[in-house]
């Protein structure tokens, strides 16, 4: 069957995550993280942050509610079954404190393919509320063929 | 943090416990339960539970932040996810300086585990500043 790429391009609407204090930690917990700017929010006010600072990675958090619906879309109509997350690019901007509002859009920049595996590459960008980009980021999907 | 063409950065070890995946599920909201169902993850073909690969990848992030002295250096990372990662088995980062250019360091890096690379191809680029 020949790959449908008429969804490449389609943008999806953008989502706002208000980025919490303990979930910062927790995340930082969780991935293993000491280091104190994102820990302690006397360090971090030390260090010249407003609050705790997210972890680069926490992107990968404020960028899910935007790419979720993204990868469920009816027109990209991806085989959930067959899919693995194939590589992923982040580019970061200004550091995300706790209290930041971050809003992130996604868009399906391509659909190809190479041999029997299908690939859709989506971008998300992720903005601050003092509108500065805080992250792009590039995420490859891989739907093995049948 | 001064760095110089060949350089190797410390390594970064760390052995998932048994229960980090559902952690990271609760702290990622990825509740994808090939991480966390032992039985699901079997009868979708899997050895077993795997880890999240956001959250390995986190941990190629960490190595650089941790040698670069803070998050701040990170500018970008991009990786390929291979293989699977498993809970309670030890991962290592290893990651060495390819090149100094325009005030950055381009980083070639990889997480292996039992000897497989889970993430290869993996390039980060820090800032000297």
């Amino acid at each position: 069957m020949p790959l449908n790429t008429q969804a490449i391009g389609k943008s999806f609407p953008p989502v706002t995550y208000a980025v919490g204090r303990e979930k910062v930690r927790e995340y930082a917990q969780a991935v293993g993280e000491t280091h104190p700017v994102y820990l302690d929010v006397d360090a971090a006010r030390e260090a010249g942050y407003a609050d705790v600072v997210a972890p680069p990675m926490f992107a990968a958090v404020y960028s899910a509610p935007a790419i979720g619906p993204a990868l469920f879309d009816e027109e990209v109509a991806i085989d959930f079954a067959r899919m693995v997350h194939g590589g992923q690019e982040f580019r970061w901007g200004p550091l995300v404190v706790a209290g930041d509002e971050v809003t992130t859009t996604a868009t399906l920049k391509d659909i190809s393919e190479r041999g029997p595996m299908a690939f859709y590459v989506f971008e998300t960008v992720s903005t601050n509320s003092q509108d500065e980009t805080v992250c792009v980021g590039t995420w490859t999907n891989i739907v093995r063929g049948e | 943090m001064p760095f110089t063409e060949g350089q190797e950065l410390p390594e970064l070890t760390t052995t998932p416990d048994r229960y980090l995946t559902v952690r990271y599920a609760g702290a990622s909201g990825d509740f994808n339960p090939i991480h966390i169902d032992e039985q699901f993850a079997q009868q979708v073909g899997l050895p077993g539970r795997i880890l999240h690969g956001l959250w390995t990848m986190a941990q190629v992030a960490r190595a650089q932040t941790e040698a670069a002295g803070g998050p701040q250096a990170l500018r970008r990372l991009q990786v390929q996810f291979r293989g699977m990662g498993v809970p309670e088995q030890e991962i290592t980062v290893r990651s060495t300086v390819r090149e100094l250019r325009d005030g950055n360091a381009l980083v070639d890096t990889r997480a292996e585990q039992g000897g497989k690379a889970i993430i290869r191809n993996a390039e980060a680029e820090l800032s000297l500043d």
